[in-house]
C-alpha cells in the first residue's frame, strides 16, 4: 500500500456549501490555518439549488419587520419545538450577514431606492426574502467562494503561496473522524479522482455537509446529500435531535419521471401563483389549520387583495408553512382530485403578464421548457410534494455550534434545533450564514484554548482504511450490489417513513433497515479505486443505512403530529410533546441507534412574552403558561 | 415509451482509452444523464461521470454530445431518433481522468489570477445603494453556473494548449467584465484585460455564446465592451495624446 498522504491544519471544515464556507472564511479571519474538504468540485454543493431568497428583516420594503417579528415566524413555522436560542441568534444576525455578501461583490435585486429588494414567502410576514431573481443560491455560493479567493490572493500576496493559509480540497470525502481519547483529531477520507487515501490532522471539524435527502425516492436533492456528517457525528459519540422531522417541500416537478422531485420554488407562490386541484378549484382554502386561521384569507378576493395591499387582507392560504401545503397537495391527490401524473396544478400563468414570470422566474421557465416542454407563462406546471430538508441534526451550541464531542461543531442543515419542526422558506440560506460564521468563530477559540493537540493513532487510521476498502473484498457469498441496495432503501423510507406516517409502517421499515444493513456488509464493487462511483456509493449507503434508522426510530416515538412530522394514527399535535426532544446516539458495540426522550430548555421568558397570550395557549401546555 | 437505444461512451484514462458502444433502454421523458446513471447501475458500474443537481443549475455534467458541448443533464433523449447512436466523449480542452470526468483545474486557476471585488471605500455594509438597472449588466454574466463549456469551447484553448497560460478563456474575461461593470467595484479593470487575461486573443466568433446553457450573451455583453473599452484607452487619439502629454501610465 502507499504511503499515506498526510495533511495538518488547525480547522477543517467539511463541505464547501454556503455553512462552511462562511465557516471557513471566519476560521481563516481568526488566524487559523483552514482546509475544506468537499465531495464535488468547489461552488457546485447544493446551497446553487437554493432559488427563493434569504431571509433577513431588514426592513427594505416593510419597515415594520425587525428581529422580533422574524423571531416569531420562525418559532410559529418550526411550531414552537425550535431552539429558542438559536432562532433569537438567527433572527438578529442575519441582516448583517447578507449586508456582508454585498461587500463580497453579491448584487441582490434592488427596491426603488437602491436598496436590497425582499420578496414575500411562505410563513413570513413581511417582504423579507433577499434574492437575485430565482437563483439567490448561486449568488450566495459564488460571492462565498469568490470571497475564499480573495483571501487567498491576500494570502498570496504575503507569502507567494495563494493555499498557505485556506485551502480547498475539492472531489475528496470522508468516511471517517479520528478520535483521540475522545477528543476531534482529525478525519480521514479519501480523493475521489484517484482513490487514495488522506490523513487531515486537525483538532477541530466544523461538520458543514448538509442533509440526508438521497435516503427518499422522491427528493430534490442532489447525490451529495447521504447524511455524512450527521453520520460521522454520531460515530463519533455525539447526538442529534429532531431526526423526526423531515421537510417534504410541497412542490416538486412530478413529471416527466426523471426529473421527478426537482424543486419548484416557493417563489411561484409568492409572487402571485396558486394551486388548483383537477376540478379546478384553489383548494388550499380549505386546508387553513386552526392555529393560522386569523392570519390567512378564507376567500379568494381576499387572498387576491392581499398582494397590493397586505395591511388590510390576510395572507393567500397557498402561503401557508410548507409542512401545511404539502399535507394538503398529499390530501387532494388521494381523494383523486390530482392531475394526470399524480400532483396538482400550479398556475403562475393566469396570474401575471408572461414577461413578469419571465423577469421574475427566470430558471423555472428555464427548467420547465427544457425539461418538461411547458411554458408556464401559459400553462400550469404540474407538482407534488417532494423531499427537501431534514430539520434534525447535531446537537449543538447555538453560540459556538460546538457539539458534545470536543473539538467537533456543526453548522447548517447538518445541525438541529434552529427550525424546530418545519423549517420556513428562506430560512435556510440566512442559517448557513449566521451558524456558518458562529461554527467557524466557535472551532478558531476552541483551538486557540488547547494546550495539547490530539493525536491521530495508527490503529485508527488502520481501521478507517479498512472499512473504506471493505466493499472490494466482501464478496463472500451474497455479494449485493449497492445501486440495487440504495434503491431498496429510497423505496423503504419513501413509502414507509415518508410525508404520512403510521405506526405498523414505521415498525415495517425499521425491520427492513436492519435487513438492509445485514445485506450492506456484503456489498461488492468492481473495478479499483480511481472514480469508482459504485464504491462512492457503497460507502455513503452505510451513512445512509444510520441516519435513516434515527429517522424511522425517533418518528415511530413521537405519537403526534407536527411541522414535517404528521402521524395518520396521532394526527393531533400534543403541547406536551413539545416539551420533549428525541435524541439519537449509537450505542453498544454493533452501533445500533437508540433514541430517548429529553426534555427542552424552557423558552426564555423576554422571548415568551414577544407573543400574546391566546397563541401561546395553542402551543404550550398549562403548566409553561402559568410558569 | 421505452425504446432500446444505441450509445457510444468514451471510456479510458490519461493513458488512452477509446468509444465503447452500448444498447440501453431510454424511456420517455428522459435526458442523457438518466441514460449514463442507468449504465452505472446496470452495465458498468465504475463508469465515472460528475454529476451534481441534475436540473441544470451547477455546471457539474458537462461533456460532449455528439461532439456538441452540453450539460448531460439538460440533454433530452427526445433531441435525438430512436435509432440514432448517440456519442458521448469528455470535454476536449481539459485532460482527461478517467471516462467522462476531465481536470478542469485549469479554470481555478484563472479564477485566482482575477482580481477580486473591490468594495467601495468609506461605504458601510449596508449602506450599498445601487439601482436595478445598473446591476442587471453584471447580474447577467453572476448568472454563469461555472459548468466551463464556453471555455471548452474556445479555439482559443481548445486546440491550442500553448495559449492557455496567457488566456483567462471566455469564463474569466467574462468575469472581468462583471467586475468592471459592478457599479460599486473600485478597481481598474481595463489595463489587465488585455495585457494578463487575454482578451485580445479573443476574435469574436461567439462560439462561447453558442454553447451557454444559461444563454448568457457573453461575446455581445461581455467581451466586445470589455474590448471597446480597451480600445478607447489604448487607440484612441485624444487618450494617446493625453497620456503622453501627462505622462499617464
Amino acid at each position: 500500500m502507499p504511503e499515506l498522504e498526510r495533511h495538518s491544519f488547525d480547522v477543517l471544515v467539511i463541505g464547501a456549501g454556503g455553512a462552511g464556507l462562511r465557516a471557513a472564511i471566519e476560521a481563516r479571519e481568526h488566524g487559523m490555518r483552514t482546509a475544506v474538504l468537499c465531495k464535488s468540485l468547489f461552488g457546485k454543493a447544493h446551497t446553487v439549488m437554493a432559488e427563493g431568497g434569504i431571509a433577513a428583516a431588514m426592513g427594505n420594503v416593510n419597515s415594520n419587520d425587525s428581529w422580533q417579528v422574524h423571531f416569531r415566524d420562525t418559532m410559529r413555522g418550526g411550531k414552537f419545538l425550535n431552539n429558542w436560542r438559536m432562532a433569537e441568534l438567527h433572527a438578529k444576525e442575519a441582516p448583517d450577514r447578507v449586508w456582508e455578501l454585498e461587500t463580497y461583490g453579491a448584487l441582490f435585486d434592488r427596491t426603488k431606492d437602491g436598496r436590497i429588494s425582499q420578496r414575500n414567502f411562505g410563513g413570513h410576514e413581511y417582504p423579507r426574502l433577499a434574492h437575485v431573481g430565482d437563483r439567490t443560491g448561486l449568488e450566495l455560493i459564488r460571492s462565498l467562494q469568490q470571497k475564499v479567493v480573495s483571501l487567498q490572493q491576500d494570502d498570496y500576496a504575503e507569502t507567494g503561496d495563494y493555499e498557505s493559509r485556506l485551502k480547498v480540497f475539492q472531489e475528496f470525502t470522508v468516511t471517517d473522524l479520528v478520535l483521540d481519547d475522545g477528543k476531534v483529531a482529525g478525519a480521514f477520507g479519501y480523493w475521489r479522482e484517484s482513490g487514495r487515501f488522506v490523513l487531515f490532522e486537525a483538532p477541530a471539524v466544523v461538520l458543514a455537509t448538509g442533509g440526508i435527502g438521497k435516503s427518499f425516492k422522491v427528493t430534490s436533492n442532489s447525490w451529495e446529500y447521504t447524511g455524512d456528517g450527521h453520520a460521522l457525528a454520531l460515530r463519533a459519540g455525539a447526538s442529534l435531535i429532531n431526526m423526526e422531522f423531515v421537510q417534504f417541500h410541497p412542490t416538486g416537478m412530478v413529471w416527466p419521471p426523471s426529473v421527478k422531485g426537482i424543486l419548484v420554488t416557493e417563489s411561484v407562490r409568492g409572487d402571485g401563483g396558486v394551486l388548483r386541484n383537477s376540478d379546478g378549484k384553489r383548494f388550499m382554502f380549505d386546508y387553513i389549520p386552526e392555529v393560522f386561521k386569523d392570519k390567512y384569507a378564507d376567500n379568494e378576493a381576499e387572498a387576491d387583495r392581499w398582494y397590493a395591499d397586505p395591511e388590510h387582507n390576510r395572507r393567500p392560504p397557498e402561503l401557508l408553512p410548507r409542512d401545511e401545503v404539502a399535507r394538503a397537495i398529499n390530501s387532494e391527490v388521494k381523494a383523486g382530485r390530482g392531475s394526470e401524473h399524480g400532483g396538482v396544478f400550479l398556475d403562475v400563468s393566469t396570474r401575471l403578464p408572461a414577461e413578469e414570470i419571465t423577469r421574475r422566474l427566470p430558471s423555472m421557465h428555464h427548467q420547465f421548457k427544457e425539461l418538461a416542454d411547458v411554458d408556464i407563462t401559459a400553462q400550469p406546471m404540474e407538482v407534488g410534494p417532494t423531499c427537501h430538508y431534514v430539520m434534525g441534526g447535531v446537537q449543538v451550541d447555538p453560540d459556538t455550534g460546538a457539539s458534545s464531542v470536543p473539538g467537533l461543531f456543526a453548522a447548517g442543515e447538518v445541525s438541529g434545533g434552529m427550525h424546530g419542526s418545519n423549517r420556513l422558506g428562506g430560512n435556510s440560506l440566512s442559517d448557513l450564514l449566521v451558524f456558518g460564521r458562529r461554527a467557524g468563530a466557535g472551532a478558531s477559540d476552541y483551538v486557540s484554548g488547547l494546550s495539547a493537540r490530539p493525536v491521530c493513532s495508527d490503529s485508527a487510521v488502520t481501521e478507517a482504511e479498512r472499512v473504506a476498502v471493505a466493499p472490494f473484498s466482501g464478496s463472500d457469498g451474497g455479494g449485493e450490489n449497492p445501486y440495487t441496495l440504495h434503491m431498496e432503501l429510497q423505496q423503504a423510507m419513501n413509502d414507509l417513513v415518508g410525508i404520512i406516517r403510521k405506526a405498523d409502517e414505521m415498525d415495517q421499515a425499521i425491520k427492513r433497515l436492519d435487513e438492509l444493513k445485514r445485506r450492506a456488509a456484503t456489498l461488492v464493487v468492481e473495478g479499483h479505486r480511481q472514480f469508482n462511483p459504485g464504491w462512492h456509493l457503497a460507502l455513503d449507503l452505510r451513512n445512509m443505512l444510520v441516519v435513516s434508522e434515527c429517522v424511522a426510530r425517533a418518528a415511530l416515538m413521537r405519537t403526534e403530529s407536527r411541522g414535517g412530522h404528521t402521524r395518520d394514527d396521532y394526527p393531533q399535535m400534543e403541547a406536551d410533546w413539545r416539551r420533549k426532544l428525541l435524541v439519537c446516539r449509537l450505542s453498544g458495540p454493533d452501533g445500533s441507534v437508540e433514541v430517548v426522550e429529553e426534555p427542552q430548555i424552557p423558552i426564555r421568558s423576554d422571548l415568551l412574552a414577544l407573543f400574546e397570550h391566546g397563541e401561546l395557549q395553542k402551543y404550550l401546555t398549562a403548566d409553561e403558561l402559568e410558569g | 415509451m421505452g425504446y432500446q437505444g444505441h450509445f457510444r461512451v468514451w471510456r479510458g484514462s490519461d493513458q488512452g482509452g477509446g468509444l465503447e458502444d452500448f444498447t440501453v433502454e431510454v424511456n420517455e421523458g428522459e435526458v442523457v444523464l438518466d441514460v449514463i446513471h442507468r449504465l452505472q447501475a446496470t452495465q458498468t458500474p465504475d463508469l465515472a461521470v460528475r454529476w451534481n443537481c441534475k436540473a441544470g443549475k451547477c455546471g457539474s455534467c458537462s461533456a460532449e454530445i455528439n461532439g456538441k458541448p452540453r450539460l448531460l443533464c439538460m440533454t433530452r433523449m427526445s433531441v435525438f431518433a430512436e435509432d440514432e447512436t448517440v456519442t458521448v466523449t469528455p470535454m476536449r480542452t481539459f485532460p482527461v481522468i478517467r471516462d467522462l470526468v476531465t481536470d478542469v483545474s485549469y479554470n481555478y486557476e484563472k479564477a485566482r489570477e482575477i482580481p477580486s471585488f473591490k468594495p467601495p471605500a468609506g461605504v458601510a455594509p449596508g449602506e450599498y445603494r445601487m439601482q436595478q438597472v445598473d446591476v442587471e449588466r453584471s447580474q447577467e454574466f453572476r448568472k454563469c453556473i461555472e459548468c466551463f463549456l464556453c471555455n471548452n469551447t474556445c479555439h482559443v484553448i481548445r486546440d491550442h494548449e500553448e495559449n492557455k497560460e496567457s488566456f483567462a478563456g471566455p469564463r474569466f474575461l467574462m468575469r472581468v467584465a462583471e467586475l468592471e461593470m459592478h457599479p460599486l467595484d473600485e478597481a481598474d479593470r481595463v489595463p489587465e484585460a488585455q495585457s494578463s487575461h487575454g482578451l485580445g486573443l479573443c476574435n469574436i466568433t461567439k462560439c462561447c455564446t453558442d454553447v451557454c446553457p444559461e444563454h448568457i450573451k457573453i461575446t455581445d455583453n461581455a467581451l466586445i465592451p470589455m474590448k471597446e473599452r480597451v480600445a478607447d484607452r489604448r487607440y484612441d487619439p485624444v487618450v494617446w495624446l493625453g497620456n503622453k502629454l501627462f505622462r499617464r501610465n
